[in-house]
């Protein structure tokens, strides 16, 4: 009788560690074969639908960078968090008050050509994302209330906030009594980068997060304190590392990238708020830490595929007619080999005889 | 006479490395057999191929000088095999008579199993009250509840795992008078130890393992410890050399603790100051206290003649106190990162960080000096920590918060699991660093060891401590007897 054995590996593997997405993405289209065949579909045609039509064409980037870039942000900002073992769930429900706060700024000053207005909503937006963020910290530093359940129920409570206000005070009493805000102005909107795309200058604050995420995790002591103390608590209070202090700057800093990246969308692609901001970007973020296994280069990967599954999860439904769960299935499956292949990383699979 | 056991070229290899390679072994009834050998020199894998939790990849066991093949602790048991762990495996809410009565076929008689327990305790000197809790029980009266239960078995061979590394020097003792009786009754025992003293006292014949082979056979009584220990490493121990300390005037480390009791010490610098004591007594809690997780009240604990009893961690760490904790991985090193990274964990103070960057050439420097100078089996500075053997971790951990310089060091069970020549280079520098003026705190439960590097003694019992005492003013009889709780030299200064 064989049993299959983890034995742990002396120092990770690392071809693994390269290799390990390509593995799972592989993995992912093959199994994603017999389910197409299942819905009656040609799984070629469907994959190439999916995966390349959308990359075909200059607005195709452009729509493919434009859907990254809050993802990654999020990302590089959850990543934080996780690396620390605190886990934030709440990032939709940043983004979402990080949008609000700079919508607020943008409606009051909208009309004038202000060139304050936009660095201003940027900071609005991040430090809506903060405030909203300082409530899981509070409550878990002081009361030890899981952040997880705190953040998660925050979310809806941003959710439902938003659509009362653009129901009511922040309504556009021109708008026919549609729930949305007016339109934002000129000077509070990012200008596209090149003519008939909607990618813009926003995607430059975001490169900026990468560098700025890669120096605090992979460079800097505060980063390795925030890892110490995810991975072993008690070696990081052996240590002398403030554990308080770590998870507020944990759930701050993720707040700060959510609420930041809401502005970005708000002032961005949508130019106006409505009860519906978000495609989900904060859970999917949450994937895209985990495809980039919390590294911040890693995370821009993620970022990129999770956007491109978007993408193709509308070309399909546009042009092949298949549910909008196919998508999503794609995420769940994918991110199902990831975490798999990562045993492998730290591991080492033995048969032996029982 | 036939050999009770007898192993014939018992091999057995994990991923490539042999743990018993060829070894052969005999035991005579009612003979007691001492198995010698360090850490990882294929004991305890030797034992479970007897016991049959693990089967050997090639030779031959012979029971009683007929040839058998044990497939399981059941069928080991059935031969008439029992094992007593290093770890008891005890239920702590019931009493002595139903856990014994868990691991005894048979009728749940309760009141028959009672009457048997006394029987066999008074025959074999291991009296206990069988209607107790166990978690009454101190720890020498629960390893005889663990021997009892091997005993309801009737066995023909009991092992036993490093039985005195929980035990005072006269437990040990009231031990060896019971394990005597059985051999005398025509029990074999096999007894596992590392401890030379306790095999020339008590074992008919030691088997030598070295690297998983059999490096020699001798009769214990005739032979020396030196030479049992030269036989076990390979080559002679470098004693610890001692010479007389300077004491400084003004403690470095000091308690004041007055509730929930009276506890306090000193250390000064130039000094090294023991903890003896079974674990469990306070010791974990002295160390959190001294070390500042959690943090007290102020007035308590003093660094330099500094109130510090309110500051966490990194402020007594930054006013150069330095500590090697029990508990290695997890807490001493975090299991998951590199020797690198874990030597950043407390290294940092080294100028490790610049500018709030880290100093990735200065991080692999400082863990390869350590490697080096500490001899660190490892492939490398990106080892994972978890990777490494216990003693190993040890001397990398112990090695770091030496390198730290410290004003004062804590140190808990300072060479638990590291191989005795490693074992003695630790102690060495310890004693190097206490004479350069290094105040050093020692919690250990090896006797022996404290009586070799410390310079005063304390014992710590049921959380509270003895009166220090001159290392040479007192002996291990004397301190063991404080470890069990005799002696009113308790809730004084230390």
């Amino acid at each position: 009788m064989l049993r299959i054995v983890l034995e742990p590996r002396a120092a990770p593997w690392r071809s693994m560690r390269l290799a390990a997405p390509g593995i799972a993405l592989l993995l992912t289209l093959l199994v994603s074969v017999p389910m197409l065949f299942a819905l009656g579909l040609d799984p070629p045609a469907t994959l190439r639908t999916f995966f390349l039509a959308p990359l075909s064409s200059a607005n195709g980037i452009s729509e493919w960078l434009l859907k990254a870039s809050p993802l990654i942000l999020i990302g590089l900002g959850l990543t934080v968090g996780f690396r620390a073992n605190v886990w934030n769930i709440g990032a939709e429900g940043m983004y979402t008050i990080g949008a609000l706060c700079s919508a607020w700024l943008a409606l009051r000053f909208g009309d004038g050509a202000h060139v304050w207005l936009l660095p201003a909503m940027m900071l609005a937006g991040a430090l809506g994302g903060i405030a909203w963020a300082a409530i899981p910290a509070f409550l878990r530093t002081v009361t030890n209330t899981s952040e997880i359940l705190v953040s998660l129920m925050l979310n809806y409570v941003a959710a439902l906030l938003l659509g009362y206000l653009v129901n009511g005070p922040m309504q556009d009493p021109q708008g026919m009594n549609y729930p949305q805000t007016a339109a934002f102005g000129p000077a509070a909107l990012f200008t596209p980068l090149f003519a008939g795309v909607r990618l813009n200058a926003s995607i430059f604050i975001t490169a900026a997060a990468v560098v700025l995420a890669w120096l605090l995790l992979d460079r800097s002591f505060l980063g390795f304190r925030l890892s110490v103390s995810g991975a072993a608590p008690a070696a990081a209070r052996y240590a002398g590392f403030p554990p308080a202090r770590l998870i507020w700057f944990s759930l701050l800093a993720s707040g700060a990238s959510a609420g930041l990246a809401g502005m970005m969308e708000a002032a961005g692609p949508l130019g106006q708020l409505t009860p519906v901001i978000s495609p989900g970007y904060g859970f999917a973020a949450i994937i895209a830490a985990f495809i980039g296994r919390l590294e911040p280069l890693g995370v821009v990967f993620g970022g990129l595929l999770l956007s491109l599954l978007y993408l193709g999860g509308e070309a399909v439904q546009m042009s092949l007619n298949v549910p909008a769960s196919l998508a999503r299935s794609f995420q769940g499956i994918l991110l199902f080999f990831l975490l798999a292949a990562d045993v492998l990383i730290m591991h080492r699979v033995t048969l032996r005889r029982r | 006479m036939l050999n009770r056991l007898e192993l014939r070229a018992i091999t057995k290899r994990y991923a490539g490395a042999a743990a018993n390679d060829g070894v052969s072994l005999m035991v005579a009834p009612g003979e007691i057999h001492a198995v010698l050998g360090e850490n990882g020199a294929g004991k305890s894998t030797l034992m479970k191929i007897i016991y049959g939790a693990v089967q050997a990849d090639s030779g031959e066991i012979l029971w009683e000088g007929a040839p058998v093949r044990i497939a399981s602790p059941a069928a080991a048991r059935r031969l008439g095999i029992g094992m007593v762990y290093q770890h008891f495996s005890l239920f702590e809410t019931v009493s002595v008579v139903e856990n014994i009565a868990l691991a005894v076929a048979g009728p749940f008689d309760l009141a028959a199993l009672a009457a048997r327990i006394s029987e066999l305790g008074d025959r074999h000197g291991l009296q206990v009250e069988p209607r107790r809790l166990l978690h009454d029980l101190s720890v020498g009266e629960r390893q005889r509840v663990e021997i009892l239960r091997c005993l309801m078995q009737d066995p023909q061979l009991l092992i036993l795992d490093e039985p005195t590394s929980v035990l005072t020097p006269q437990a040990a003792r009231a031990l060896f008078g019971v394990l005597r009786s059985l051999a005398a009754a025509g029990c074999s025992i096999l007894y596992i130890s590392h401890k030379l003293e306790e095999i020339r006292e008590l074992c008919d014949r030691v088997t030598v393992l070295r690297a998983g082979r059999v490096v020699g056979g001798a009769s214990p009584r005739d032979t020396s410890a030196a030479e049992l220990a030269r036989l076990m490493v390979g080559r002679a121990i470098p004693a610890v050399t001692r010479v007389p300390g300077e004491r400084e005037p003004q403690p470095r480390l000091a308690l004041r603790l007055t509730t929930p009791r009276a506890v306090s010490l000193t250390v000064h610098g130039g000094e090294i100051l023991g903890i003896a004591g079974v674990s469990g007594n306070g010791q974990r809690e002295l160390l959190a206290l001294l070390g500042g997780d959690p943090v007290g009240q102020p007035e308590t604990v003093y660094l330099d003649g500094e109130a510090v009893g309110h500051l966490g961690v990194a402020a007594r760490r930054a006013r150069g106190l330095a500590l090697v904790p029990e508990e290695r991985l997890g807490r001493g090193a975090v299991p998951g990162m590199s020797l690198g990274d874990n030597g950043l964990l407390t290294g940092h103070r080294l100028g490790l960080v610049r500018g709030g960057l880290i100093a990735r050439g200065g991080v692999a420097r400082f863990a390869r000096t350590i490697i080096e100078r500490f001899g660190v089996v490892c492939s490398g500075v990106s080892s994972v920590a978890a990777s490494l053997s216990g003693g190993n971790l040890q001397k990398f951990i112990m090695g770091r918060e030496m390198s730290l310089a410290p004003r004062v060091l804590i140190v808990s069970q300072p060479t638990w699991g590291v191989d005795v020549a490693a074992a003695a280079v630790l102690r060495q520098n310890l004693v190097d660093m206490s004479r350069g003026g290094t105040a050093i705190l020692v919690v250990s439960e090896e006797l022996e060891e404290l009586f070799e590097i410390c310079d005063r003694i304390a014992v710590m019992y049921r959380g509270r401590l003895s009166e220090a005492a001159a290392r040479d003013m007192t002996s291990i009889e004397e301190v063991g007897l404080l470890m069990a709780g005799a002696g009113a030299a308790f809730g004084t200064a230390a």
